[in-house]
């Protein structure tokens, strides 16, 4: 016992003195490598495709920094978290950057010190049920069992709501979300409850995807996002920038197909200081004046992304709703490049 | 005169510290533990300036915040609004239920298969170390995930033993096998509980004061009394009396009200086929609740609801409130019944001193009786079954480190071979057997932290799981985690110490 106080100790230690140290952007750099924390396999948003090789909204994020900083979309070890493991990951140093639909909430950036560097996917909470069960609301959810993936926001929410509506249910904690649809396949649980994105995610991996329905109430605001360790700032703007970058090609019409061309020169003045033909924004990140080009090829603009990997012509399906331009009526609206 | 010059007494030098063997050991160990402190200090003040340098500090407030979160099996009260310290007790008392079953369980089956794997049949022994050796060589977490699956695939969902013709049906009525957990009735006391328990306990100790006399007449005389069918008279035979003394004893029955607009003067199943759907006011833990509800759920083609209320005038007032369309209450309680009203034919039994309150589907789950879940049975299951299997090795070692005289001697003297394992060979064995069994009974604790696999909710997974990642106070919490495991193997291998102890062979 003692030595496992002292191991333990030990690791606490060396857990809190990675948190310490700074200058992340040379350690990517040393390591020619990006640390990406990404969840254990969610369809669309991030997961191995037949080649092993990662795919998805949130994988696109990292490959777009990974691009910026390092100049290639490839140079990405991707690190499976869970919901319980992805911020100890995180405050260790394991990964440098986490982009596994994480809600941004004012506890885990205030007292867990991280720090969002934006917002990628605007999401709700919502229940899933089987359409033989007949349920059309959450609020006839009366006893029923509900499967939840531990250490999320999830989880708290569902308390709440149930509680508020005061009504009862049981509680099934799982740890993966791949757990979760095999309980849920089984009847082992009546109701899957999580991220409305990740529900239609889920769904749609399904041999059946119709038998099942996704009840109207969405019970929370899940603004999901990448985020960084508290204490780099330097390393938190351009994960930031690079995630504005991308809203901003799409508002500004550059895609991958037309990079190479705007890239000459417009008469746009904000696309060119993107693009880096005009002022000099990389070199005040730190990084060179074609970051944002690069990051921008990697994947294509917000819009592209959305689109390949859970837009509406994907079986995902996701319509744009809050997550369309500020133009269109949703919520993605980059600060100016200036 | 003579002086007896004592020899000088010898002053302490500081160089006996080091010269003199009397002192030398103590020194070293003192500067060894020296060492040993300053280490530590280090590494506290290591992990102080780190957490102050990352803007962390450690405070164990966060205990007193309300958890935010629900747990599934709470053996105590408990909802999202009570504190993480709350929570955590929750799961400690998960961790010692599943611990304790474990560890009983463990013991049947090691004892057992430890005892048979010395059987003279060879298939029998040969099964049991197939036993061992398939349980023992396979990672436990494997078994609990195997188990697991297996109940949530093979079982039928509650949803089966839904519809007039069902999947599935209930064993012998009482008990339903799903895949989210066993449904196995819960007894109700009513009149006389109290004194049926009574006598049960005294029973009990009648038992062990017989045999401890006939024991005693056994020494003193060598006069045998029968041990076997005494025994089983006096642990039953009293408490079977008092319990039919209440059961049939005098006493008013139960009376069923329903609303007058809706009929009367027909019996409770006639009555149930015309509704359909019943819902019972009741008096909460009443037996008049559970000898009405079983009745309903009997009756064809009726479902029950069910509301119950803390007493008989709630109940009555929730009839009257038209909450519901049958009320059952004791006759003597029927005083207490509002607005209008009209009584069934049938009048249920009164209850015995225990009656069954039989779970039944309502909504998404069964309701009623006790709720045994999935997750704890294959965690409980997946424990006993490998730790068992290291259990029955020790017992098998204790049994041949028995020299084969013993048994050959013992034969010799004219005792029967059931008698030579229990007075010769068990009580040597044991003295063998207990110090590895211990371990094996703290691994198992250990290997209770598996749980999360399965989720249930012990004490790693609330205090270490959910409260953890929600506060963010790793450190804290596996301290805390650190020091209930590290209390609950010294209290287990303490009361083993104690035990082993009292069956060791008393020496002289
Ligand atoms: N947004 C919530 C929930 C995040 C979450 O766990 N999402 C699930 C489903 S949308 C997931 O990504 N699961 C993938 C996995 O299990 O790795 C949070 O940040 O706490």
């Amino acid at each position: 016992m003692k030595t496992t106080l002292i191991l333990g100790t030990l690791t606490a230690v060396g857990l809190t003195a990675g948190a310490a140290a700074a200058a992340t952007l040379d350690d990517v750099k040393d390591r020619g490598k990006l640390n990406c924390g990404v969840t254990t396999g969610l369809v669309g948003f991030a997961a191995p495709d037949a080649n092993g090789e990662w795919q998805g909204f949130d994988v696109a994020v990292c490959r777009a920094v990974a691009a910026a900083v390092l100049g290639d979309p490839m140079a990405v070890e991707f690190v499976p978290t869970t919901g319980k493991t992805r911020f100890t990951a995180l405050a260790s140093g394991e990964i440098d950057l986490l982009a596994r639909n994480t809600t941004w909430t004012f506890s885990r950036d205030v007292d867990l010190k991280f720090e969002f560097v934006g917002i990628n996917y605007y999401d709700g909470q919502g229940f899933m049920v089987p359409k033989a069960l007949g349920v059309s609301s959450a609020k006839e959810l009366d006893g029923a069992t509900v499967c939840i993936q531990t250490g999320t926001t999830t989880e708290l929410n569902l308390a709440d709501f149930f509680r508020v509506n005061n009504i009862n249910y049981e509680p099934v904690p799982i740890e993966t979300n791949a757990e979760a649809q095999q309980q849920y396949l089984a009847g082992a649980c009546d109701v899957y409850t999580t991220d409305a994105s990740g529900l239609a995610a889920t769904r749609a991996a399904f041999e059946d995807p119709s038998a099942h329905v996704i009840l109207p109430e969405i019970i929370s605001k899940e603004p999901l996002g990448p985020l960084v360790r508290h204490g780099d700032n330097d390393w938190g703007d351009i994960a930031r920038w690079t995630l504005n970058a991308l809203i901003a090609a799409e508002e500004y019409g550059i895609t991958s197909a037309n990079i190479d061309e705007l890239a000459n020169g417009t008469n746009n003045p904000e696309i060119n200081r993107i693009l880096g033909t005009e002022g000099n924004l990389g070199e005040m990140l730190g990084l060179d004046a074609d970051w944002a080009k690069r990051a921008i090829k990697a994947n294509g603009n917000y819009g592209e992304i959305f689109a390949k990997n859970i837009g509406e012509s994907t079986p995902i399906g996701l319509s744009r709703g809050l997550n369309a331009q500020w133009t269109n009526g949703g919520l993605m609206y980059s600060p100016p490049f200036r | 005169m003579t002086t007896v010059t004592d020899p000088p007494a010898e002053s302490f030098r500081l160089s006996m510290l080091l010269n003199d063997t009397r002192y030398r050991s103590l020194t070293f160990q003192a500067i060894a533990l020296l060492c040993l402190i300053a280490f530590m200090a280090w590494l506290g003040w290591n992990l102080i300036q780190n957490l102050a340098a990352a803007g962390l500090d450690i405070s164990f407030g966060f205990l007193g915040e309300p958890s935010g979160y629900d747990i599934n099996q709470r053996p105590i009260p408990y909802d999202s609004q009570s504190s993480h310290m709350r929570a955590a007790i929750v799961g400690m008392l998960n961790t010692l239920i599943v611990a304790g079953l474990g560890c009983i369980t463990a013991t049947i089956f090691g004892v057992i298969a430890g005892v048979l794997r010395l059987s003279n049949n060879w298939i029998v022994r040969k099964l049991m170390a197939v036993y061992v050796e398939m349980f023992r060589n396979v990672p436990v977490l494997i078994w609990i995930l195997i188990i697991f699956s297996i109940m949530s695939v093979a079982l039928p969902a509650p949803s089966a033993f839904r519809g007039a013709e069902p999947d599935s049906s209930m064993l012998f009525g009482l008990i339903a096998l799903t895949n989210r957990g066993v449904y196995v009735p819960n007894a109700i006391p009513g009149a006389g509980a109290m004194v049926v328990t009574a006598v049960f306990l005294l029973s009990l100790v009648g038992v062990w004061a017989y045999r401890r006399y006939a024991t005693k007449k056994l020494y003193d005389t060598g006069q045998l009394l029968p041990m076997g069918w005494p025994s089983l008279v006096i642990l039953i035979v009293p408490t079977l009396l008092v319990w039919m003394f209440f059961t049939l004893g005098s006493g008013t029955p139960n009376r069923i009200y329903v609303p007058s607009d809706l009929g009367g003067d027909v019996s409770l199943e006639e009555y149930a086929a015309e509704q359909g759907t019943i819902n019972l006011c009741s008096v909460a833990g009443e037996p008049s609740m559970a000898v009405a509800k079983r009745r309903i759920l009997r009756a064809e083609g009726a479902t029950l609801r069910s509301e119950t209320y803390p007493n008989a005038q709630a109940a009555a007032k929730g009839f009257a409130d038209g909450n519901c369309d049958m009320l059952v209450l004791p006759e003597e309680a029927a005083a207490s019944l509002v607005g209008q009203s009209a009584e069934l034919t049938t009048h249920l039994r009164r209850g015995g001193p225990f009656e069954l309150e039989v779970p039944y589907l309502a909504g998404f789950n069964f309701t009623d009786g006790v709720q045994v879940r999935g997750s704890l049975i294959a965690l409980w299951f997946a424990l006993a079954v490998y730790t068992g299997a290291f259990i029955a090795e020790n017992v098998r070692a204790g049994i041949m480190a028995i020299s084969r005289g013993q048994s050959e001697a013992a034969a010799a003297l004219g005792l029967r071979p059931r008698r030579i394992m229990s007075l010769v060979i068990l009580p040597q064995a044991l003295r063998v057997i207990i110090p590895p069994v211990i371990s094996q009974y703290l691994n198992l604790t250990k290997n209770s932290s598996l749980a999360i696999a399965v989720g249930y909710m012990d004490l790693t997974g609330t205090l270490g799981g959910i409260t953890l990642n929600q506060t963010g106070r790793a450190i804290e919490s596996v301290f805390l985690l650190m020091l209930f495991y590290l209390a609950i193997s010294l209290a287990i291998s303490g009361v083993m110490n104690a035990y082993n102890n009292a069956v060791r062979l008393k020496e002289r």
